[in-house]
């Protein structure tokens, strides 16, 4: 019951907006007025619409990345499409490439056929202004998520973005408070200039430029790679240098890490000889986590349909909408955070 | 005792002029700097690994070890180029589908199994997947030979479209196998102290070493790519060749496959086997081999292979930083290439052939 009044007060808002937006659009006031929504000035002013049942459903036009691009991006894709189905009163088409140029055609696209919100998460940061302009002229309002692009603040509704630097940030924190006499760091970087290499790098970069007892024992990008993780590491080991931190800013990276420590029987883990981190918060990476195996996994949030549907739903707060991101300390991580968060 | 002098100056020539002289010489460069930077680059240990099994380690075991895809590859792609006069851009994609495949297959069954049944799981997924990955390879071997696309272009839409297809297979699940067993094969079998792809590669190069021996197959895929159509009036089917060379690296591709996943026991789509591709066509052109196909030589790409992986090695050694690495990866590439280019090689061996001229006539005045 509580469902179907959200669902008639939701429907009810976007009529009105539509209404307000499109003045030819024909319909029959039927509901009463509704609660006003967060741009409810131009909507109160028309006479209060309700949608009709059958086109109650809130069109919007999900652009994103190639589900296959990683395993983030997998639970994403089908986090949106479990949020955005007809029951929850939305008709979704998608699009995916890993292209900016196809991406933006498809926006074009999408606003010709006319939905009602555009969800974009950009493969690049660049270009997206004029069709934004395009979604603006014609009503439709942009909601970014995952990713931020350079474009002016006023064409678009919001955008929900996880803040890498803050994980990073996170991460280090919580490796300070380990408080080892000495920190002697295997650092495995990703992609060169991705947000999140940039992000997770610059906290402990910091970190090390700040404290004497800190250092980089090998700084090397794997590319987010489990195979080359392990060779650096093999390097490292191989050159019979010591460390006692493996800093790796993905899941699949911290794996091909250890399985380097494994090879050389370096013991790795809680209350052993090197501590493993990793992001992401892979299933399989909170396992390790669960079992001893890691020390610490720093979560990216992939879950922002949530986000999305309540800022529909309810109206925009906050432009930029920084999402909750945990940690996992692999001594007090329980089966039900492996459950709930693994991706 | 100038006779002496000059057919040792004939040997240099000779030695010049081989195609194992370029890659040879960069592997002894690569050796050489890293044992005036750090002999112990080059100590091997026999040390027990956390499994408890004891276990070569060191610089060299992990080059050979790493390399041994590459290498593998590398005799794929050399037949390709040779007969095809180009070059196969979606091996690393096809590696992708290769062990999604075998992964897919050997998640189907239970993961507790006996022996015997677990090694014959592993065969059956094995040979289904080299059947898949041939018929892939003859997928781009058919564009290429009956609709006549350049192999870029024809290779190009698996390269596209491979990563896909591979997620694809296995619903773009994050698949891991917990069997430890199956992990043998990209790394150790209890019991055996060297890592078992060097094994694999030993095998590969073997087979194809008898195939070379005891078939046509060299002296048909050097004249195909020398000039089809006259190898073709000789009774040659060009078409045939150049679909066998495709299909022969879709094997190798299947084996590369099944030496990736096993490695981690898992698959990242968009990230196994990254830019391989780029790394074999280097390894074929390391090689001395002609890109615009021909002549051939097999063993000179293999080294090719070593020699790309020592050095990426040695760049780890020497922690190179990441936003460098590419950068000198490029200036060593391009001193290669260029001192590996036929023409810069004929000049070279003009010169000493000028300067062995001249001193003849010098000492047949001197004679007179």
């Amino acid at each position: 019951m509580k469902k179907f009044v959200k669902m008639l007060v939701s429907s009810a808002v976007i009529g009105a907006m539509a209404f307000g937006m499109c003045a030819c659009t024909q319909t029959t006031p039927t509901a009463a007025p509704t609660a006003a929504p967060t741009d409810g000035t131009t909507a109160a002013t028309e006479a209060p619409t309700d949608a009709p049942a059958a086109d109650g459903l809130i069109k919007v036009g999900i652009i994103n990345n190639d589900p296959n691009e990683s395993g983030y991006r997998t639970a994403n894709d089908r986090d949106m499409k479990e949020t955005f189905t007809e029951e929850n009163g939305y008709e979704a088409s998608f699009f995916y490439s890993l292209k900016n140029e196809d991406q933006i055609a498809a926006a074009q696209k999408f606003i010709q056929d006319e939905v009602d919100y555009l969800l974009i998460s950009a493969a690049g940061t660049s270009g997206w202004d004029g069709v934004l302009e395009q979604a603006q002229k014609a009503g439709i309002k942009v909601i970014l998520f995952d990713r931020t692009i350079d474009a002016d603040e006023s064409l678009y509704e919001a955008s929900i973005v996880s803040d890498m630097a803050k994980e990073g940030q996170q991460a280090v924190d919580w490796l300070a408070s380990q408080n080892l006499s000495e920190y002697k760091i295997v650092h495995i970087q990703g992609v060169m200039g991705s947000s999140a290499q940039i992000g997770r790098s610059g906290a402990l970069d910091d970190k090390v430029a700040a404290e004497a007892n800190w250092s980089i024992v090998t700084q090397q990008t794997a590319e987010w790679s489990e195979e080359t993780a392990q060779q650096i590491v093999q390097a490292v080991i191989d050159s019979g240098e010591t460390f006692n931190v493996i800093y790796a800013e993905n899941d699949n990276m911290a794996k091909g890490a250890v399985a380097a420590l494994d090879k050389a029987n370096i013991s790795h883990g809680v209350g052993k000889d090197v501590i493993v981190i990793g992001f992401d918060c892979n299933t399989w990476a909170l396992e390790e986590l669960l079992a001893g195996n890691w020390n610490y996994d720093g979560q990216c949030n992939p879950f922002q349909a949530a986000y999305i549907d309540n800022i529909i739903k309810n109206g925009v707060t906050e432009k930029v909408v920084i999402m909750d991101e945990k940690g996992f300390d692999a001594t007090t991580i329980t089966a039900d955070d492996v459950a709930n968060y693994g991706i | 005792m100038t006779s002496s002098k000059i057919s040792a100056r004939g040997f240099f020539g000779k030695l010049v002029r081989n195609q194992l002289f370029i890659p040879l010489v960069a592997l002894l460069i690569l050796v050489a700097i890293n044992l005036f930077a750090d002999p112990t680059f080059f100590k091997i240990s026999l040390e027990p690994s956390s499994t408890g099994n004891l276990i070569l380690s060191g610089n060299l075991i992990s080059i050979i070890d790493n390399a041994s895809e590459l290498a593998i590859l590398a005799i794929g792609m050399t037949l390709v180029t040779s007969a095809s006069g180009g070059q196969d851009i979606s091996v690393g994609a096809t590696i992708a589908i290769a062990g999604s495949m075998i992964l897919r297959f050997v998640k189907m069954v239970s993961p507790d199994i006996s022996g015997g049944k677990f090694a014959a799981i592993i065969i059956l997924s094995f040979l289904a997947c080299v059947i898949v990955s041939a018929l892939f390879g003859a997928f781009n071997g058919a564009l290429v030979a009956f609709f006549k696309i350049q192999p870029m272009v024809a290779t190009l839409i698996l390269f596209t479209a491979g990563r896909s297809i591979a997620a694809w297979i296995n619903n773009n699940d994050n698949i891991s196998i917990n069997d430890t067993r199956f992990g043998y094969f990209g790394n150790f079998i209890p019991g055996i102290p060297v890592p078992t792809p060097v094994f694999i590669t030993a095998i590969c190069l073997i087979v194809i070493a008898l195939v070379l021996k005891f078939t046509n197959l060299r002296l048909y895929a050097q004249s195909v790519g020398i000039n089809a159509s006259s190898s073709r009036l000789n009774g040659i089917n060009p078409k045939l060749i150049k679909l066998l060379t495709f299909i022969i690296l879709g094997i190798c591709v299947a084996v590369c496959g099944f030496i990736k996943v096993s490695r981690t026991s898992s698959i990242t789509y968009s990230v196994i086997a990254n830019n391989i591709e780029m790394d074999a066509i280097l390894a074929v052109a390391l090689g001395g081999n002609n890109l615009g196909g021909g002549k051939f030589n097999l063993t000179a790409s293999v080294i090719g292979a070593y020699v790309i992986q020592f050095l990426t090695t040695t760049l780890f050694k020497f922690k190179v930083s990441s936003s460098e690495i590419s950068a000198y990866k490029a200036v060593v590439v391009i001193i290669l290439i260029f001192i590996s280019a036929p023409v810069i090689r004929n000049w070279i061996a003009d010169v000493r052939n000028k300067n062995l001229a001249s001193r003849k006539s010098k000492i047949g005045k001197e004679a007179n």
